[in-house]
């Protein structure tokens, strides 16, 4: 028996609505769950003290603080060098073996646990380089871990500029740098500040590659400078999670949602920021 | 077969072009572009006209692994030399492409781009070569009160001779056309056309036309192509009524092509 075309193709749209409605009632719920049960966490004491008696009381100040520290950190590093790259591999690089041989590494880059990379982090940075335990260290290491995404989209984001703005630029009389500069660069300026963010996104939430480069279980203070260590934000939540007895939900949850909070305003950023130029696009 | 052009603007001489795949583009082309006048470079597809047009502004070089034989002189200089500087090649030799390009800014941007990357700065010659340049197209009464609106927004027939204008602009000596009205309706083809006989007494125009009609109608002179290979060259009102070569004479008249 055949299952008429018109009755196969209502039940095949059914079943792909119903997987998506799975996959993002999973997602809202998470955040419904994590708001509910974080909220009641959130106050001026919460977010802007110390903690207090072995963190089962006060606030998490530090570790928001190690957060946008070490977020601020990778950008500094990764932007210049991933945008660079993807200059080179996008318009100027020729097509040959040895630059497929770096697209193809630096697809499997992205590929590699975050725990690997903070492993490769302790043994270079750490100690070979005798940075110690440190936010440099830890920024390196979030920072290498960042690159492949932004060198990846940056370059998507720069051959997506139609080739025939290129040709008319040069045949114009300009250089291969003045047409990048003038012309690739700035249309290419979403697509571009949209990975970096993405990326950004993943190191400010990671806690595996700075378990060993820099994160600290708890410090009185403020780091002083990029030499001390720091407290994070998912490494504060693993360790109130699991390694101190007695911790209140309320303050895990309000960790949690903390850092939600910051990942979902950085994607939120990069949302409007790609529908903002999208709109505006000439081409 | 070479008819002598007095103190030309191009000479081409036993001229060949190889792409990297090994295909030959032109085998040994010899001819002499006149400058002040249009000369039309027509034939069926896959006839090198493209691939000259490219060479005279060395745009091939875009196209990785181009080989070349021969020589090109402008004004006696051999353009072909690795010790040429292409980017001043390029301010002297312009060019508009088949598809209006307009780059994604303003109309006044795409105007001044040319003189900005030459390192331009004064606003008073900016502004005069925009109205110049504008005016030579005949597009200025059309949009100089829309100067600073984005370009891709006005008529496809307009952004086309903006691409005309914004290399008017930098005042070449030579004008590259590559089927520059290929996408363009009759008015504003017609438009198109009138500027060019308007401006060929200062400019050398060479154009790969989009028609045998539109072939006749410019050339002062004109070279037919086939197959990498220059069949014909004379002076249009000859080539057009009287091809010595019976392929010629079968493309002209329609026969195949």
């Amino acid at each position: 028996m055949r299952i008429p075309r018109a009755l196969a193709q209502r039940i095949a749209f059914a079943l792909l609505t119903a997987i998506m409605a799975v996959t993002v009632l999973a997602i809202l719920t998470i955040i419904t769950y994590i708001f509910w049960n974080g909220l009641p966490a959130l106050s001026g004491e919460f977010l802007f003290s110390m903690p207090k008696d072995g963190m089962r009381e006060g606030g998490i100040w530090p570790a928001i603080v190690g957060t946008l520290y070490l977020t601020i950190g990778t950008a500094l590093i990764a932007v210049p060098i991933g945008l660079m790259a993807a200059i080179y591999l996008s318009e100027y690089a020729p097509d040959s073996t040895f630059t497929r041989a770096i697209r193809i590494a630096i697809v499997n880059l992205a590929g590699i646990p975050s725990v690997v990379y903070g492993l490769f982090g302790m043994a270079l940075f750490v100690l070979f380089l005798s940075l110690g335990s440190s936010i440099i260290a830890a920024c390196l290491t979030l920072a290498i871990m960042t690159l492949p995404v932004i060198i990846s989209t940056a370059e998507e984001a720069l051959r997506a500029v139609p080739q025939s703005f290129r040709v008319v630029s040069i045949s114009m009389g300009g250089t291969r740098w003045q047409t990048i500069q003038r012309i690739v660069l700035p249309q290419a300026l979403p697509g571009i500040l949209t990975g970096v963010i993405l990326g950004l996104e993943r190191a400010a939430g990671e806690t595996a590659p700075i378990l060993f480069t820099g994160a600290s279980f708890f410090l009185p203070h403020l780091p002083q400078s990029v030499f001390d260590e720091t407290m994070a934000l998912p490494y504060h939540l693993f360790v109130i999670s699991t390694q101190v007895p007695g911790m209140p939900v309320r303050i895990q949850y309000g960790t949690a949602l903390v850092l939600l909070i910051f990942v979902l305003a950085m994607n939120l950023i990069a949302t409007l920021i790609r529908s903002y130029y999208r709109r505006r696009r000439q081409w | 077969m070479v008819s002598p052009v007095e103190n030309p603007k191009f000479l081409v001489e036993k001229l060949s072009v190889q792409y990297r795949d090994g295909t030959e583009s032109l085998r040994n082309i010899s001819l002499q572009i006149p400058r002040n006048a249009i000369t039309v470079l027509f034939g069926p597809a896959g006839g090198g006209k493209s691939t000259l047009l490219r060479t005279f502004n060395r745009l091939n070089d875009l196209v990785e692994g181009t080989r070349f034989s021969g020589k090109v002189l402008l004004d006696g200089e051999d353009i072909l030399s690795p010790a040429t500087d292409v980017v001043a090649l390029r301010r002297r030799v312009g060019m508009v492409f088949a598809q209006p390009v307009p780059l994604p800014m303003t109309i006044r941007e795409n105007m001044t781009y040319g003189l900005l990357l030459a390192g331009e700065r004064r606003r008073r010659n900016l502004n005069r070569a925009l109205e110049e340049g504008l005016q030579a197209a005949a597009l200025w009464e059309e949009v100089k009160d829309r100067l600073d609106e984005p370009a891709h927004a006005i008529s496809g027939g307009q952004q086309q001779r903006l691409c005309l204008a914004r290399v008017l602009a930098l005042q070449p000596e030579v004008i590259l056309m590559d089927e520059p009205t290929s996408g363009l309706d009759p008015i504003s083809t017609a438009k198109v056309e009138d500027s060019l006989q308007s401006i060929k007494k200062k400019y050398t125009i060479i154009i790969v036309p989009h028609s045998v009609q539109q072939a006749a109608r410019l050339a002062d002179w004109a070279g037919f192509f086939l197959q990498g290979e220059l069949v014909e060259w004379g002076e249009g009102k000859n080539l057009f009524i009287a091809p010595k070569e019976k392929r010629t004479e079968d493309y002209v008249t329609g026969r195949f092509g």
